[in-house]
C-alpha cells in the first residue's frame, strides 16, 4: 500500500511546478461528527476491533496491547483522547495501525477510531493554519485543516500526538489530578 | 567502477578481532613452553591478514605496525629468532595496542598514539638488536660449548614435494651428516596441507639443521644428490675466533635492552591488566552493528526446516481445497505436522543465537598469565566445557562477572608460593573454569584450590563495618553472603587487581539480571568455588499463568517459591495499612495483585484465592491472586518497543489464542508495593 500511495504521489510531484500545488494524500477517519486526516505514508494496516489485553496503571485512553503477527501494539482510544464522549465498539470500529517516529525510534500504535471513510488529496496551498485558542485548548498535534466539500477535516500530526514522551506526560497528568 | 570499501569494514574487524584472539591464545601456548611451528604460524597469519586488510581499507597506521610485528614474527617463524619470554610478552602487548588502534578506528576515534609509539619503539629496537645477537640459536644453544677447533654450519634443506618419489631418504641424509658431528635438527612444518590434501608421496617439510662438526666442505657432499631438487642454504655460522668475540660484542647490547624491556614489561603489565578487563566494555561501546557468525550447519538445518514447512503447507492448502468431513483425519495429521515443524523451527532459531562458552572463556587465560605475573603467583588455568552453549546477549553480559570472580580467585583465593607450600600444597595453584548444561540453565564454576574464603576475617569485617549484629550468629552460607553486599572488602590493602569493595555486589547484581544466580562453596584451606547458574537464553523462559478476574499474567517461574492456600487467621495487618500473613516461620509481606493493577479481581477473600510465594532481589512476598492455571514456556516480548517501561511488569508474551499476556517483574512489584506502604 505504501508503494503505489509513493508512486501516485511521485507521478504527481513529476509534473509539479508550484509548491503550492503540491499534493499530499490523508486517511480520514472519523470521531462522532468530527473528521480526522493521518498521512497516509504512515498508516501500516486497518484492521477490525479485537479485544486488547489491558496495561496496568495505564492513561485511560490508552486501552491495551495487541498481537499483530508477534508485535505487541498499544491500542490508544482517540475518543477518550480527545476527551469525546465513550461509545460502544461495534462491528465498524476499527483500528488504525500508524508507525510513528520519535527520538527513541520508530514505533507502532494502533488509533481505535469510529469508522475509516476516504483518501484525501490535499494541496499544499489548500491546508489552512489552525487557528490559535491560547493555552485553553492545546493543538500542538493538528497540523492544519482542509476542507472537503462541506465539511472541515483535521489534519493530525502523529508523531506529536502518539510519541511516548506525549503518553508518559499524559499519565503523569492524570495522576496528579487523581 | 567504484566500490563502496565501508561495506567491507564490519566483516574486516571482526576477523581481525578473531585474529588478535587467536594470535593472544597462540602466544600464551608460546609462553607456556609450547615452541612449536604451528603456532608461529598461526600467530604470523593472524597478523598478516590484519596487516593486508588494514592496508586495503587505509589504516595505515595499523598496517605500518603490524608490518613491525610480522618482521619479528617471521624471524620467528623462519628460526632465524628465539622465543624468549620478553618476546612474547612484548608481542602480547602489541595485541594489545593493535586492539586498542582497532577499536579506535571502527569507533572513529583517535587513536592512542603515545602507547602505540612506545610498543612500536620497543619492536623496532628488538628487531635490530635482534639482527646482532644472530638470535637464531634457541636459549639452549648460547649454554653449549664449542669442542676445539669445530664450526658450526646452519644448513637450511627446502627439498621439492617430489624429493621422495627421486628415491631419497632426507633421513638417510641427516645420518650420513651425523656421522661428520654433533647435528640438531628443527623440521619446518609450514608447508603441510591439511590432512585430507595429504598426499602420503610428497615431501612438504623443510628442516633447519645446525650441524657442529670439525669437517668443512664434506658436509655438503651429503646433499649432493638432492642439489637440483631442492633449495639449500648452508652458511657458516661461528667461524674462526676473531669473528665470535665480535658477536659477542654485539650480543651484550641485547642483553642491556632486554634487562630495560624486562622493566618495561613489568610496569605495563598493570595496564595490560587493565586492557583485559576494560575490553568487554570497550568492545561493547564505539558505534558497532551487533552482529553474529553463524555455524553453516546451523544455516542449513534452518534451510531443510523451512522446506518441510513449505511442504506441510501445501499439504494443507491442498486438503482446505473441496474440503469435507472425510478429510478431517489428514487435517488433523497434517496440524500436527505443522506443530512440530513450528516447534523444531523456532529451536533452530534460537540455536542460532547460541554461541560457544568459549567466546566469554578466551580471555580468561590472558588475565591469569597477566595476574600470575603482577602478583607473583603461580596459578595453572584448567578449563573444560568451553563448546557449551549459551545465549549471545546472555554471554556478552556475563563476561565482567566472570572476569571479576577469576581475578577475585587470583588475588584472594590462591596463595603466594611459599605460604602453598608451607601448608603442603604445590606450588601451583590450580584454578578450574568449566561450563556445563543443567537442566534449562547453564552452570559456569570457577574453582581453586586456595585458602578458601576465611570466614573469621568476613565476619569481622562485617562487624566493623555495622553490617552484622555483634551477637548476631551467623551459618557459613549467610557468612559466605556477606560477600556480596554492597562496599565489602578483607583485603588488607587496596590493590589495582582488587580490593576497593566494588564488585561482588555487582557481580551478583548482573548475574540476577540475567535471570540466575550466584552460589558459593568454600572449605577453609582446601579452596572455594562459585557456581553461576545462568538461563540458556533470555528470550524464552518458563512461566506460570495465574488469573485475576478474567485477566491473565505470566510469572516467572523461577521467583515462584511455592504457591498454597492461605487462613485468613494467618492474616493481620500493620500499623501503616500493609499487610503481612504467616508463611512457614516468617512473616511476608502480602501483595494484592488486583490493588496493584487495578484489576476487578473474583474474591477478595484471602482464604479463596491463591498465595503465590516469590522472591526478588533477595526479598520475599506474598501475591495474591484468583487462580493459578498452565505452566508453559513463554517467548518474551518487549513492551517498550512500542510503547514505554511499565513498573511491575518485565514484558509481554503471546498466548496459545493470539492473545498477550503480560509478564510480572516480581523485584519491580516488590519495590512497588514497598512504595505504597511508605506512601
Amino acid at each position: 500500500m505504501d508503494a503505489t500511495a509513493t508512486a501516485a504521489t511521485a507521478k504527481k510531484d513529476a509534473g509539479m511546478v508550484n509548491p503550492g500545488d503540491q499534493i499530499s494524500q490523508f486517511l480520514t477517519f472519523t470521531l462522532g461528527q468530527e473528521e480526522y486526516g493521518v498521512d497516509i505514508l504512515r498508516v501500516q494496516e486497518i484492521r477490525g476491533w479485537h479485544q486488547v489485553t489491558r496495561v496496568p496503571n495505564a492513561p485511560a485512553h490508552m486501552l491495551g496491547v495487541l498481537n499483530l503477527r508477534g508485535t505487541i501494539v498499544p491500542i490508544i482510544d482517540m475518543r477518550m483522547r480527545f476527551r469525546l464522549a465513550k461509545v460502544e465498539y461495534n462491528p465498524v470500529t476499527v483500528i488504525i495501525v500508524l508507525s510513528v517516529h520519535s527520538a527513541s525510534g520508530d514505533h507502532v500504535f494502533g488509533i481505535v477510531v469510529d469508522s475509516v471513510s476516504d483518501v484525501l488529496d490535499v494541496k499544499a496551498s489548500d491546508r489552512k493554519a489552525t487557528p490559535d485558542f491560547g493555552a485553553a485548548v492545546n493543538t500542538d498535534f493538528i497540523n492544519g485543516l482542509a476542507t472537503v466539500g462541506e465539511h472541515m477535516v483535521m489534519l493530525l500530526d502523529i508523531d506529536k500526538l502518539l510519541s511516548s514522551d506525549e503518553l508518559s506526560a499524559l499519565a503523569n497528568v492524570s495522576t496528579a489530578a487523581e | 567502477m567504484s566500490i563502496n570499501l565501508e561495506q567491507f569494514h564490519q566483516t574486516f574487524f571482526e576477523e581481525s578481532f578473531e585474529g588478535l584472539d587467536s594470535m593472544e591464545s597462540g602466544l600464551l601456548n608460546l609462553q607456556a613452553g609450547g615452541m612449536d611451528a604451528d603456532t608461529i604460524n598461526t600467530i604470523f597469519r593472524a597478523a598478516h591478514s590484519i596487516k593486508g586488510g588494514s592496508g586495503t581499507f587505509g589504516f595505515s597506521e595499523v598496517a605500518k605496525f603490524t608490518h613491525v610485528l610480522e618482521t619479528l614474527l617471521n624471524e620467528m617463524r623462519d628460526g632465524r629468532r628465539a622465543v624468549t619470554p620478553d618476546a612474547v610478552n612484548l608481542l602480547l602487548q602489541s595485541v594489545d595496542v593493535l586492539r586498542e588502534m582497532l577499536t579506535a578506528v571502527r569507533g572513529k576515534d583517535a587513536i592512542n598514539h603515545a602507547r602505540a609509539n612506545q610498543v612500536h619503539g620497543q619492536l623496532e629496537q628488538m628487531l635490530q638488536a635482534g639482527a646482532g645477537t644472530a638470535g637464531a640459536v634457541p636459549p639452549a644453544t648460547s649454554a653449549h660449548t664449542h669442542a676445539p677447533g669445530t664450526q658450526d654450519w646452519k644448513i637450511s634443506f627446502r627439498p621439492q614435494s617430489h624429493l621422495l618419489k627421486t628415491g631419497n631418504d632426507p633421513l638417510r641424509i641427516f645420518r650420513e651428516l651425523g656421522e661428520h658431528g654433533s647435528l640438531r635438527i628443527d623440521a619446518d612444518l609450514s608447508q603441510l596441507p591439511a590432512f585430507d590434501r595429504l598426499d602420503p608421496e610428497s615431501c612438504y617439510l623443510g628442516w633447519n639443521l645446525v650441524l657442529e662438526s670439525m669437517a668443512a666442505e664434506s658436509t655438503i657432499e651429503a646433499f649432493d644428490w638432492v642439489r637440483e631438487e631442492s633449495a639449500l642454504n648452508i652458511t657458516s655460522m661461528q667461524p674462526g675466533t676473531p669473528v665470535s668475540m665480535a658477536s659477542v660484542a654485539n650480543a651484550s647490547p641485547a642483553a642491556v635492552m632486554t634487562a630495560k624491556t624486562e622493566g618495561e614489561a613489568a610496569a605495563s603489565t598493570a595496564s595490560a591488566v587493565n586492557a583485559a578487563e576494560s575490553r568487554a566494555t570497550t568492545r561493547a561501546s564505539a558505534g558497532e552493528t551487533a552482529s553474529i557468525r553463524v555455524d553453516i550447519s546451523k544455516v542449513d538445518e534452518l534451510i531443510n526446516m523451512v522446506g518441510e514447512l513449505v511442504i506441510t503447507q501445501n499439504i494443507l492448502g491442498q486438503i482446505g481445497q473441496n474440503f469435507d468431513m472425510s478429510k478431517l483425519h489428514k487435517l488433523t495429521q497434517a496440524l500436527s505436522e505443522l506443530d512440530r515443524n513450528t516447534r523444531e523451527l523456532q529451536e533452530s532459531v534460537m540455536r542460532i543465537r547460541m554461541l560457544p562458552i568459549s567466546f566469554a572463556f578466551n580471555r580468561v587465560p590472558r588475565l591469569v598469565h597477566d595476574l600470575s605475573s603482577k602478583l607473583g603467583k603461580k596459578v595453572e588455568l584448567k578449563m573444560s566445557g568451553e563448546s557449551t552453549e549459551l545465549d549471545k546477549t546472555v554471554m556478552e553480559r556475563i563476561v565482567d562477572p566472570l572476569v571479576h570472580l577469576v581475578r577475585n580467585t587470583c588475588d584472594h583465593g590462591i596463595e603466594m608460593p611459599d605460604v602453598r607450600r608451607a601448608a603442603g600444597k604445590p606450588e601451583t595453584g590450580t584454578l578450574t573454569l568449566s561450563a556445563c548444561h543443567k537442566g534449562g540453565n547453564v552452570v559456569i564454576e570457577i574453582a581453586d584450590d586456595g585458602a578458601g574464603l576465611n570466614q573469621e576475617k568476613i565476619l569481622k569485617k562485617a562487624r566493623e563495618r555495622g553490617l552484622v549484629k555483634p551477637d548476631q550468629q551467623l551459618s557459613a552460607d549467610e557468612i559466605h553472603d556477606l560477600i556480596f553486599l554492597p562496599g565489602f572488602s578483607t583485603a588488607e590493602q587496596v590493590s589495582d587487581v582488587s580490593g576497593r569493595g566494588v564488585g561482588m555486589d555487582v557481580v551478583r547484581k548482573n548475574i540476577q539480571g540475567l535471570g540466575g544466580n550466584v552460589e558459593i562453596f568454600s572449605e577453609p584451606g582446601k579452596g572455594a568455588r562459585f557456581t553461576v547458574r545462568l538461563p540458556l537464553t533470555l528470550a524464552i523462559m518458563d512461566g506460570q499463568s495465574v488469573a485475576v478476574g478474567k485477566e491473565f499474567y505470566i510469572v516467572p517461574l523461577v521467583s515462584i517459591i511455592v504457591s498454597t492456600i492461605v487462613k485468613n487467621e494467618h492474616v493481620s495487618t500493620m500499623a501503616n495499612g500493609g499487610e503481612v500473613f504467616k508463611f512457614r516461620d516468617e512473616y511476608l509481606p502480602l501483595m494484592r495483585l488486583y490493588d496493584l493493577y487495578g484489576a476487578t479481581p473474583r474474591t477478595t477473600d484471602i482464604s479463596q484465592g491463591l498465595m503465590v510465594v516469590v522472591e526478588g532481589d533477595g526479598r520475599r512476598a506474598g501475591l495474591f491472586v484468583d487462580e493459578l492455571l498452565g505452566q508453559q514456556q513463554v517467548v518474551i516480548k518487549s513492551l517498550e518497543a512500542n510503547y514505554k517501561r511499565v513498573e511491575g511488569i518485565s514484558g509481554a508474551t503471546i498466548l496459545g489464542d493470539g492473545s498477550v499476556a503480560l509478564i510480572l517483574d516480581i523485584p519491580g512489584l516488590i519495590r512497588i508495593a514497598h512504595q505504597k506502604k511508605v506512601a
